[in-house]
């Protein structure tokens, strides 16, 4: 028995395959836009993932130091490194701010400030070297553009970068660039040398503090003022054989602080900081799946429209009713099978290209092909319906 | 296309079908989980290490004074302004001295009053020894007399009398005498006090040196202590560095250090390291040193100047280490709480924890032990790498211009 479908096909099969891409480009764009969703969930799990804590100490009655701005002494450290199961813990900063190149341009960036040797350093690099001296060298993410050797402003100095990371991101999608952190804590809370001076003349007029008959109290509280040790978050890495919460009560109860434990911080990125975000691409997704579906069926269907003439010729000539559906389906699933293949090559090849993190994930592709595939024989049934009532009188009229 | 055979049309379909699913296999390889994770590697190799403190510090003056009067006062005048070079001794201010030249008149007056009281004394102790000796020869005449009888005893004694109370009158009047000469030592003391207190209105430099601020103008009121000027000698700036404590293994007096203020960024200055302070910054968890410069930076405008207060950047160069095995520190990696590095068995990666020697400053590090020279170790991949995972090596993940590190 002859393929009636592969016939069909071979003799119009430009049509055919260029039907098959363009609907391949539709699924292509529903395929990026799932990606783009699990992008943004994978940017928040890359965030704790890359800090490589196991609990996070933040201020008291804050979700810091993601979602909420957090600051603590950046000697609490010390206390949470004698409570029992921490085997390691350590200081970090973050802030997002725009990092400058020296020819004046500027990227969006979260600047994390870390201690040597410790969690929170970029884990892998992909090109240069860590941070060997304390002061004013940087490693960045490869998406900041940045180079080796490359000099970038933050606040008032010059830092080099030294070496280069990947898939180091805020939760916001922003790439990380890593500094010491006695470097970030005076960028963050310096402010630029007008408020500095506002602030000193400020201080000079009050006459508390600029007594006629205490020489250098002036100078002290001056001082005083323009000094930072905070931080904003502690990472603790667990000793072995401890368990999250049961290292985290005791930090929370004694010592006043809050502890978020690795579930709990996912609960907050995910739920809470991109809930918005990712119900919006979510909701935006769902729409595209049902347009791309309509259209498939569509296209399907007006295929079918298109060749009513040759399928009654068929039912002339006495073919067969199943034979008939059997070739509308295969075309349908055909058709689909071309589409997925296209779109999911389409998707992978454009997916770098966007400027934030886009997660092609094989379960999604296998979703996808099934759920074409569905909406392809169910289209089908559509103009299979309307090739088997069709009159085969219309043939000859 | 009516023209071509139906076998050539089945052919290009095929051709088709095969190139979509081929492209589908290359997409599903290269991306995904299944894709391998492209990472370099480098053989551990042995050598020396040139190892290096790296720290942050301001130029200071080891060197300077605070110049301010001892007791309250008003400021009379400032003769001198900041970037004056001054000598010792010089006059720099002088402060308000109120009533102190009216109080040395007074005393001058007292002092001639003195005199003239002396000189009265003087003349008193004379009378007295002229009433004396008339009283002397008057005794002496009036014994001969009695002892001839030709007086009553009466009359001796009271010529005797008279004798006793002429030798204390002298005694008063010298007595007197040698007080006023007390008198005028007390007041040429209370003299020499009062110039003393005027001489220290005058504010003096105490040293050779550089003004360096002016703090009060006169007119103005300035309590005891605080200064007037500061001064500081140029010749002896030194930068005050500070060093992470985790870092500063090795510290010591002598090492040799490169220099760069941030005014001049491209310039590096030659010094030394000339005092490692005893004390370390507990809060900030810093060692502090100073780093005296081999020529010392004029604070003026000169070819190297410096100015108090302004960053430097210095670099400690540490004696070369004995050779060891060698690694770049973006190999380091951290996993569960140990260090090691991946290291390139067969292909796979497996972790090896190492234990880490000293560092330099361009990012190698010495390995003391858990590795062999030329163990293939990887040094920079695409993401964090799990054992046994699929790997790819390449020459380098990123294009660079500059190849190594900086």
């Amino acid at each position: 028995m002859i393929s009636l479908a592969g016939r069909d096909i071979a003799h119009s099969w430009g049509k055919f395959v260029l039907t098959g891409m363009g609907l391949g480009l539709l699924i292509g764009v529903t395929l990026t836009m799932a990606g783009v969703y699990r992008g943004m969930v994978d940017d928040a799990h890359a965030l704790l993932n890359n800090s490589g804590a196991d609990l996070w100490v933040v201020q008291k009655d804050t979700q810091g130091p993601y979602a909420e701005s957090s600051s603590l002494k950046d000697d609490v450290v010390r206390s949470v490194r004698g409570m029992p199961g921490v085997a390691q813990a350590a200081n970090v900063t973050y802030f997002t701010m725009q990092v400058q190149v020296a020819d004046g341009d500027d990227t969006r960036a979260m600047v994390v400030g870390t201690e040597s040797g410790q969690s929170g350093e970029p884990g892998y690099l992909v090109a240069g070297r860590q941070i060997t001296r304390g002061h004013y060298e940087a490693v960045a993410d490869v998406k900041t553009g940045f180079a080796l050797g490359e000099r970038i402003r933050i606040r008032r100095h010059d830092y080099t970068v030294v070496g280069l990371t990947q898939r180091m991101v805020s939760s916001g999608g922003d790439p990380m660039v890593f500094i010491a952190l006695k470097d970030a804590q005076e960028a963050q809370f310096l402010k630029d040398n007008d408020a500095i001076q506002n602030d000193r003349t400020r201080t000079a007029t009050n006459t508390a503090f600029n007594r006629p008959g205490v020489p250098g109290l002036l100078d002290a509280v001056q001082a005083l003022q323009t000094s930072s040790h905070s931080v904003n978050a502690v990472l603790v890495q667990l000793a072995p054989g401890f368990g999250a919460e049961q290292v985290a009560e005791p930090i929370r109860r004694w010592k006043h602080l809050q502890v978020f434990t690795r579930a709990g911080m996912e609960e907050i990125l995910v739920a809470k900081l991109i809930a918005t975000s990712a119900k919006q691409i979510g909701m935006f997704l769902v729409i595209l799946a049902i347009v791309s579906a309509a259209i498939v069926a569509f296209i399907i269907y007006t295929m079918t429209l298109g060749k009513i003439r040759e399928i009654a010729v068929l039912k002339l000539i006495g073919t067969r009713n199943i034979t008939i559906a059997s070739m509308i389906l295969q075309q349908a699933l055909g058709l689909g099978l071309i589409g997925f293949i296209v779109g999911k090559v389409a998707a992978t090849i454009w997916a770098p290209v966007f400027p934030k993190f886009v997660l092609l994930l094989t379960q999604d592709a296998f979703t996808g092909l099934i759920v074409t595939l569905a909406i392809c024989a169910l289209a089908s049934t559509l103009a299979i319906r309307t090739a088997l009532k069709v009159d085969p009188a219309a043939a000859i009229g | 296309m009516k023209q071509r055979p139906l076998v050539v049309r089945r052919i290009v379909i095929g051709i088709l079908a095969v190139a979509l699913v081929a492209a589908l296999a290359f997409v599903a390889l290269r991306t995904g989980p299944l894709a391998p994770i492209k990472v370099t590697v480098t053989s551990v190799q042995e050598g020396k290490l040139n190892p290096a403190i790296f720290g942050i510090g301001t130029v200071e003056a080891r060197r300077s004074w605070m110049v301010g009067p001892t007791v309250a006062g008003r400021v009379l005048s400032v003769r001198v302004d900041v970037g004056d070079v001054v000598k010792a001794g010089q006059l720099l201010a002088e402060m308000d001295p109120v009533d102190l030249d009216q109080r040395l008149a007074a005393l001058d007056a007292a002092l001639a009053r003195a005199s003239s009281t002396q000189a009265a004394a003087q003349a008193q102790v004379t009378d007295a020894m002229a009433r004396r000796e008339l009283a002397a020869l008057n005794a002496k005449r009036n014994q001969d007399l009695a002892a001839q009888n030709f007086i009553s005893p009466g009359a001796l004694e009271s010529r005797l009398q008279e004798k006793a109370s002429a030798d204390a009158a002298l005694q008063t009047a010298q007595a007197n005498l040698s007080g006023t000469a007390q008198d005028i030592t007390r007041q040429k003391a209370e003299r020499a006090a009062l110039q003393q207190q005027r001489g220290n209105v005058r504010l003096l430099a105490p040293a050779n040196g550089v003004v360096t601020s002016r703090d009060a103008e006169a007119g103005s009121t300035v309590v005891a202590g605080q200064p007037v000027l500061r001064l500081i000698d140029p010749a002896s700036l030194w930068v005050r560095m500070r060093v992470d404590q985790g870092r500063s293994a090795g510290l010591a007096p002598g090492l040799k250090a490169r220099i760069v203020l941030r005014s001049q960024p491209r310039t590096a200055l030659q010094g030394q390291v000339a005092r490692v302070e005893l004390l370390a910054d507990a809060v900030t968890e810093e060692r502090i040193a100073q780093i005296a410069f081999a020529s010392a930076p004029a604070p003026s405008a000169s070819a190297v100047s410096a100015s108090v207060g302004e960053l430097a950047e210095v670099e400690l160069q540490l004696p070369e280490t004995a050779t060891a095995l060698l690694l770049p520190n973006a190999s380091i990696q951290r996993l569960q709480g140990q260090t090691g590095v991946w290291r390139l068995s067969e292909g796979k990666p497996a972790f090896s924890p190492v234990r880490l020697g000293t560092s330099s400053l361009d990012g190698r590090v010495q390995v003391l032990e858990g590795l062999k020279a030329g163990d293939s170790v990887v040094v920079y991949s695409q993401k964090a790498l799990t054992e046994g995972a699929r790997v790819q090596v390449v020459d380098a993940l990123v294009k660079t211009a500059a190849g190594s590190a900086p």
